[in-house]
Formats: structure tokens, sequence, C-alpha cells
């Protein structure tokens, strides 16, 4: 579904991602692990094809398209969904406006609400004044509204206590497998997602089929992902670039 | 004969002042343009107009069917057609008819505004302007809002107009207020006196909305004097094109507590020119503004100005201007001034012009919209900011108003 190929891209002049490799298939739920500052939020943004984010090689492949060059809305068209780290507030625009037009009067903004708690956001302005937690629950709102294929979604679980992890990771879990817990069934329902995390904490509400390790602009390791969070949490991001400097120098 | 002595010697100073320029905005010719028809036919009801003077009241926010509203006034170039309340405890009529009803009018009538500040203000003296006058008693909440429009019906005209509300002690009002322009009306000028008193605990809300053409020149003139612990909310909506309109509305809180806000929305269209000011003299204990602009260029020039005087304690005022440029050729001039003359003063202003923030489209075009609307949807926002807190009646005028705005991106 998503194949990143080659992928180097600068922002404001300076080389952030060095032929990256990555790829998400159908149904498939892939995370990024990764230290602060390693480009994982800028792996996402170039996805979604921000501004201030130059491709200088590679590409960027979806069903098989090519789409390194394609307007941001036509992405999202196609099925390209994102939640951001730090959304930029709309002062003036209600969330339930957001919703509506997003949705294109496919959910009932109301309805939709409850579920993430946000019943009394809906007529603020988007993100103005919303706390951390509350984004992550406006911008999930946001997606459940805009219903992409694929999920492109920066730490859901970062600033959020331990009374909204519940419904952050419950919600991110409905969007991504439907309430479906068999793989079979999870694999047909076609929604894939590319998740940034942290702490890993996500991962206790979804089941996350491979894990990609990102360590100063480039993928350093991939594999399982509940085993390379187990050796990350034990050995810390030093080790991995160490392994991948000794796989390296063997090649 | 003294009174008569200075009747007459006011006559003189006002005649000397028709050569006076006004302090801002372009100076226009005032013999270029005719005095504008006394004779236009009233109509009993203002549904007997005809459908596209109809339209015409209806884009200015004035509702022909007259439902819910307490009373309407109509205007056109220089004759009442229509003045009517229906319901108690407020007053609807023109101006001329007060005058020769209450004796008492004569200390109000050009008491706020002064004949000889400009050649507008001395055009409109010497013409004997007639306009409407709305009264509410004591103690009425005055629960609907009254309407009042003021049409420029023939081209080359000069319209003056000379208005005088009152919002009596403890009463409250709503004054929704549309000036538009006749099909056909390619160039005319309105110069418009309004005079506004608010006593004690009393409350108005006075929304303005402009709705002229291509060729009009504007310039009102209007000062509101506030007693104690009222309240003064003027919203101002100016979303088409226009020649030039050059106005500075001055609330004088003269009572203790006395509170004032305005809210200003406005575009300034390819050619268009718009100087638009708030001022408020903070001149009792306690008494505190709020002033809002938000406007946009699409090619066309914007001045926001906003003045707060402070000469008594414990005053407090909070100015802000935003200005966005979404045009070639645009210009958008912010000039805040604050201007303190005791110690005991709380005021501050923010003032930013630019264009549209990029994120913020491209936040919105990740949810699917293409860039236009996205840049459709923060602008409607970004003017949305400038009539919060209105009554939703006035608020649905002004979004409809919004809606049938149509701004491009660059």
């Amino acid at each position: 579904m998503l194949e990143i190929e080659n992928l180097s891209v600068e922002v404001g002049g300076r080389k952030i991602l060095r032929n990256v490799n990555l790829s998400v298939m159908a149904g498939y739920t892939n995370v990024l692990f990764g230290p602060n500052g390693s480009g994982k939020s800028t792996l996402l943004m170039t996805i979604m094809g921000f501004s201030g984010y130059k491709v200088t090689e590679g590409r960027i492949l979806y069903h098989g398209e090519d789409i390194t060059k394609m307007p941001i809305n036509e992405r999202a068209n196609r099925g390209i969904g994102i939640m951001m780290q730090r959304p930029p507030n709309l002062a003036g625009v209600q969330l339930r406006n957001m919703i509506k037009v997003t949705s294109k009067g496919r959910i009932n903004p109301d309805e939709a609400a409850l579920d993430l708690d946000l019943g009394s956001f809906l007529g603020r302005d988007v993100n103005v004044g919303f706390s951390g937690g509350e984004i992550k629950r406006s911008e999930l709102l946001q997606l459940d509204a805009q219903n992409p294929c694929l999920y492109l979604l920066d730490e859901p679980e970062s600033g959020v206590d331990l009374v909204s992890i519940e419904k952050v990771g419950g919600k991110v879990r409905e969007l991504l497998q439907g309430g479906q817990s068999c793989a079979g069934r999870k694999m047909q329902a076609g929604k894939s997602a590319l998740v940034i995390t942290h702490t890993g904490q996500i991962l206790d509400y979804i089941e996350a089929d491979r894990g990609y390790v990102m360590c100063k602009g480039t993928i350093a390791c991939s594999g399982n992902p509940r085993e390379l969070l187990t050796e990350i949490r034990k050995m810390g991001y030093e080790e991995c670039i160490k392994c991948k400097l000794r796989i390296a120098t063997l090649n | 004969m003294q009174a008569k002595d200075s009747h007459a010697e006011l006559r003189k100073k006002v005649e000397e002042a028709q050569t006076k320029k006004a302090a801002f905005g372009e100076d226009i010719d005032l013999d270029k343009f005719e005095a504008g028809a006394k004779d236009i036919p009233k109509v009993e009801r203002l549904d007997d107009l005809d459908e596209e003077e109809k339209s015409t009241l209806l884009k200015a926010g004035v509702i022909p069917t007259e439902e819910g509203r307490s009373g309407s006034f109509v205007l056109m170039d220089e004759s009442v057609v229509h003045s009517s309340m229906t319901m108690q405890g407020v007053e609807v009529m023109p101006v001329s008819v007060a005058l020769k009803k209450y004796e008492w009018m004569r200390d109000y009538y050009w008491k706020a505004v002064s004949p000889e500040a400009d050649k507008y203000t001395a055009r409109t003296y010497l013409e004997n302007a007639d306009g409407y006058f709305i009264r509410a008693l004591p103690g009425a909440k005055v629960r609907a809002p009254v309407q009042t429009c003021l049409m420029l019906k023939n081209k080359n005209v000069a319209q003056t107009v000379h208005n005088v509300i009152i919002v009596e002690e403890g009463a409250e009002l709503e004054v929704v207020t549309g000036c538009s322009t006749s099909k056909g009306v390619e160039k005319a000028l309105h110069l418009g006196i309004s005079e506004f008193y608010i006593k004690k605990n009393a409350t108005l809300t006075f929304t303005m909305i402009h709705n002229w053409s291509e060729s009009i020149g504007v310039r009102p003139r209007t000062v509101i004097v506030q007693e104690e612990n009222s309240n003064y909310i003027n919203n101002y909506i100016a979303l088409k094109p226009v020649r030039t309109i050059q106005t500075y509305p001055t609330a004088r809180l003269e009572g203790r507590n006395a509170f004032a806000r305005f809210n200003t929305v406005a575009i300034a269209h390819p050619h268009s020119e718009l100087d638009l000011g708030s001022r408020a003299i903070l001149a009792a204990e306690g008494a505190r503004c709020e002033m809002i602009s938000r406007t946009i260029s699409t090619g066309g020039k914007v001045i926001a100005r906003g003045q707060m005087i402070g000469t008594a304690p414990k005053i407090r005022g909070h100015l802000e201007c935003r200005g966005l440029i979404l045009g070639q050729g645009g210009v958008q001039v912010a000039i805040p001034e604050l201007e303190a003359r005791v110690p005991d003063v709380e005021m501050t202003h923010e003032a930013a012009v630019g264009k549209i923030a990029q994120d913020q489209v491209e936040y919105l075009m990740a949810r699917g919209l293409t860039e236009d609307e996205a840049v459709g949807i923060i602008v409607r926002g970004f003017l949305e900011v400038g009539i919060r807190g209105l009554p939703e009646s006035l608020k649905k005028e002004i979004d409809r108003a919004i809606e049938q705005t149509e701004v491009k991106t660059m």
C-alpha cells in the first residue's frame, strides 16, 4: 500500500532523512520507534506532502502510484490521513464545522464526539487553548470524520493523561481495526497505519505487525515490534546504531 | 435674542466649514453631487416595495416582511419612505417629526456631533437633513431589533442623513442599520450624522451593515455619549466593494463603569479604500472599552485605526486589530493609539498584518479540502472572531453577509 524508496529529505536546507526505505502493506499497522530528533515526524509530514519538507532523492508510492510531488489534498483524497503532533490553531473555525466539512456529512459530529468526550469542544475553535491530550482526541475525531485508508499517527499517546489514554487507545484501535481482534478479518478491513511511538504505550491498545527503528534520519532496524521495543527498553537506541554499523561493516 | 444670536453665529461658522477638509480620508468635491430627492413616495408596509428594492434591503440585513422586528425605518435618498413601530417601549419616527414633537430634542440634536467639524457635517447641517429618531423608553427591554435602511436611490446624489438614538435609563435596545445602493447607481455619496445617547444602566447594540457599490463615497460621523453603567456594542460590517469609506465613530464614556465595544469586520476589494476607526474617550472612573478589528484586503486599501484616551482612574481598555492581505496590490495599515492622562489606567493593544498562515491552509488540505476551500474556511473564521458575542439574531444576518462574500486566494 505504501512504499518509501530511498527517500532523502531536507528541511530548511538541512538534510533530515537519508535514504529511508520502508513499507506498509494493506491492512498492516507498522510502528516507528526512534529517539527525539531522529526524523520520525519528518517522515510522516513528508508522506502527507507538507511544504517545507523537500524530497531530494527517492520516491513515495501509494497503491503503486508515485505521489512524491502530489498536492496534500490529493493525497488526502486518495486515503491518507494524518494525526499531527502540533497542529496549528484555527481561530474562528469551530471543531463542529471542521468535522462537518471533513466528513462531508458522513458522520454526525455530536455522536462521534461522544466517544472521545469532546462534546463540549465542538463549539470551540479548533486547537485553540486545547491541552496536549485534547489535541490528540480532536485529531482522532477529525480522522474519524475523514475516514482514511492509511493512518499516519504521530505519537498518539504523548501528553495524554492516564484516563484519556483509554479513550485515545480505544479509538485508535477502533479506527484501525474496526473492533476486529481476528488478524485475518483485520487485514480484510484494509486499514493500514504507520504509527510513531516513543514509549510503546500505544502497543497496549493496537496490534502492530511490523516495527522500524529510525536513528539519525535513517532506518536502523526493522522486525517484530514487541521484540524491538523490549530490546530498546533494555539497551537503548545507541545499541541499534551500533548494531547497524556492525552489520554494515560485515557486509 | 441671545439664542438667536448664537444660532446665527453657529450658522456662520458652519458656512465657513463648508470647505474644511476632514482629518482623514480622500477629500470629496461636494459640488459634483446633487441634493437627494425628497419626494420619493411613502409605502405603508416594506413588503409593498418592488422586488428589486426588497432584495436590496435584504442584502443589507433589513427584512421586508418586518418579521421579528420592533420597528422599521427606510430612507431613500432624502425621502423617508417608511417609518413604523410594532412594539411597546420603543419609538421610531423621522428626526424632523421628533423635533416638532419633543421640545427636549434640542438638547440632543447636534449636541454630540459638531456641525462645523468638517465639510461633510457642515453640508448635512445646512441641508437640515432628516433621518431616524429611535428611542427606547425608560426601563423598556426591547426584545426585537429596530431595523433601518439608508438607501441611495439615484445616481450623482449626495445623501445627507441625521440620526438620533436615545436609550433611556435602564432600557435595552438593538438597532440594525443596513446601508445600500439601488441597482444602477454608479456614483453617489452618503453623509450620515449619528448621535447616540445611552443613559444610566441602559444598553444599546448597534449593528451597521454597509452594502454599497463600487463608486460610492461614504462619510459617516458618529458620536455616542454614555452615562453611568451603560453598555454600547458597535458592530460594523463592510464586505462589499465601495469606492471610499472614512469613518471614526467616537464613544464618550462619561459615566462611571460605562462599557463600550467596537467590532469591525471589513473587506477592501480592488479600488476600495476603507479608513475605519474606532475611538473611545474613557472619561469616568471604571470605564472599560474593547475594540476588535478584522480586516481583509483583496486588492484595496484598509486603514484600521483605533484610539483610546484614558482621562479617569481605574479605566481599562484593549484594542486588537488584525489584517490579512489576500490580493496583489492590497494595503493594510494598522494604527492603534493609546493615550493615558492619569496614572491608574490599564490600556493595551495588539496589531498584526500579513498573509494567511500556510500551515493552517495545509492542515485543512490534509483533511481533503482544496486550497481554495481551505482559504475560504480560514477567512470566514478570521472574520468570525471579529463578531463574537453578538445576539444570535444579528449573528445570522452577519453570517449571511459573510456567506455572500466570495474571497479568492492569491
